[in-house]
């Protein structure tokens, strides 16, 4: 699940960076934008519930 | 003939110098902090390995670290995309050759730039109190001085892509970070995330139904006149740094020396609240790690926003930070005794974040990093963006990068200390000797060695 969480971050920011490049500045980049950290924040979700110690208190 | 013209050594030099040498005081505060909020039994250990790790990174900055950081104008790697050119890596030579010091602003980055990747390599430590060695923590050190920081700073400070947004992919005024906020805090929480993650919580923090159980501080004085020098530190910080990277005039020093007192009280106070709501009584170590998230949260926005700005800014870090040192202990099990993630990492993006809500910029103040100056003096659409951008990438590149290089030199060099190192303390595991030797504290682990 860590190396998915990474895999997510990773894709997330090159999302972020072909819509910088490629895209004109208007609507359709921004939303572009927000979607990678959206997925970025997924990544970030998977790394911390990959951490064996994460969330044990609630059981 | 022609006189050949000399050192420029005008008044505004003069005080940039001065500036920059407030910087350290930053460093000295973050120190103590540190200290303050490990165990009695790691403390000299922390103090050395404070000292280590400032040593190291203003070394391997000088070899390599400025050669691929950069300064605004000089030569760099550029990829050709969509009929633009994006500079992605500085090309300057290693060992500052070439650099004159005579008061341009190139010298002046230099110099503050040791001190910054200085302060920017203390962070991780705090989350590694009590468990990192010393010698791994003086191998991550080389790379984040080598590696991480020159990377992000060059896209940020040096004329990077990141810099280039405003003018490229009419993007507000590109990244703005006057005093580093994402470039020196973001970029050192993170990495004291993953080291947090690599070397995995303190013996005995959490139980086995994963409980954690409170090792609190040793020393509150030292973590309170650590805040008291931190000010200091970030007084320089933000004013050198805001007018080196973003082209502020030097009367803007009046409103940052204004701001950043003030976003700093202002986190303190709403920490002291939320903590005296919550538990009773005001912590010292989560009010003190607020303080630290005010003046950090102020440093990208500081010479740009309005003092009623700057209070907000920074009660919107305490809070943050009160919160999520708890968030990370308890719901993510993330040991981090100096509360570096909280205070660096989410107090620096949310600083980041700041800049596209409470900025206005006159023109034409920033965008110097891009080498051109954009005339826009109010909220641009496309600073929120920019602004985004630098956070996806602090998150998305910065993150997986330094996670991985820690993680390689794990499996080469283990980071944490062996199991009866972290039981006697680091103190005299490592260095032989305790901080307070006079003290019988530790009593049945200094006697097994009469």
């Amino acid at each position: 699940m860590k190396l998915a969480g990474f895999l997510f971050l990773l894709a997330g920011w090159a999302i972020v960076v072909a819509a910088v490049v490629l895209l004109p500045p208007a609507n359709p980049r921004a939303i572009f934008v927000v979607a990678g950290v959206a997925v970025e924040i997924i990544g970030l979700a998977l790394l911390i519930r990959s951490n064996p110690l994460a969330g044990m208190e609630k059981e | 003939m022609t006189p050949v013209p000399g050192p420029v050594f005008t008044p505004e030099v003069a005080v940039s110098v001065i500036l920059i040498l407030l910087v350290p005081f930053a460093v000295a505060g973050i120190s103590l902090i540190n200290t303050g909020l490990g165990r009695s039994r790691s403390a000299a250990h922390t103090m050395l390995a404070s000292m280590c790790i400032f040593a190291v990174a203003a070394g391997v900055y000088l070899i390599c670290g400025f050669a691929w950081q950069g300064y605004i104008g000089a030569p760099a790697r550029v990829i050709v995309a969509a009929g633009r050119e994006w500079n992605w890596l500085a090309r300057a030579p290693f060992f500052l050759h070439g650099l004159e010091f005579d008061g341009a602003p190139s010298s002046l980055a230099a110099c503050l730039q040791i001190f910054s990747v200085g302060l920017a390599a203390l962070i991780p430590l705090g989350a590694g109190l009590d468990r990192w060695k010393l010698s791994a923590a003086c191998a991550s050190t080389a790379l984040l001085a080598g590696c991480t920081y020159p990377l992000f700073a060059h896209w940020v400070w040096g004329g990077g892509w990141l810099a280039q947004l405003g003018v490229n992919a009419a993007m507000g005024h590109g990244v703005v970070d006057a005093g580093g906020s994402g470039v020196i805090q973001a970029v050192g929480g993170l990495t004291a995330l993953s080291i947090a993650w690599i070397l995995g919580p303190r013996r005995g923090k959490y139980s086995l139904e994963g409980m954690p159980t409170a090792l609190p501080g040793h020393d509150a004085i030292l973590i309170l006149f650590g805040c008291f020098l931190t000010l200091l530190g970030w007084l320089g910080l933000n004013s050198a740094g805001a007018i080196l990277f973003t082209g502020a005039s030097p009367a803007r020093i009046l409103l940052i020396s204004i701001n950043t007192p003030l976003a700093a009280g202002a986190a303190l106070l709403v920490a002291v609240s939320i903590t005296r709501f919550r538990f009773g009584r005001p912590d010292v170590s989560i009010s003190a790690n607020g303080w630290v998230g005010g003046l950090v949260a102020s440093s990208a926005s500081c010479a740009f926003v309005t003092p009623f700005a700057a209070i907000v800014i920074g009660a919107i870090a305490g809070a943050l930070v009160t919160y999520s040192v708890e968030w990370f202990e308890l719901h993510f099990g993330v040991d981090d005794p100096g509360g570096a993630v909280s205070v660096h990492a989410v107090a620096g993006i949310w600083g980041l974040l700041a800049v596209a809500v409470f900025a206005h910029f006159p023109a034409p103040v920033v965008n110097v990093a891009a080498g051109a100056l954009r005339a826009a003096s109010t909220l641009d659409a496309g600073q929120w963006l920019a602004q985004l951008v630098a956070i996806a990438t602090l998150i998305g590149f910065v993150l997986p990068l330094t996670y991985g290089l820690n993680l390689a030199l794990d499996r080469f060099w283990p980071q944490r200390v062996v199991a009866e190192g972290e039981r006697q303390g680091l103190d005299l595991y490592e260095l032989g000797a305790g901080a307070y030797p006079e003290f019988v504290t530790h009593s049945e682990e200094f006697t097994q060695l009469r």
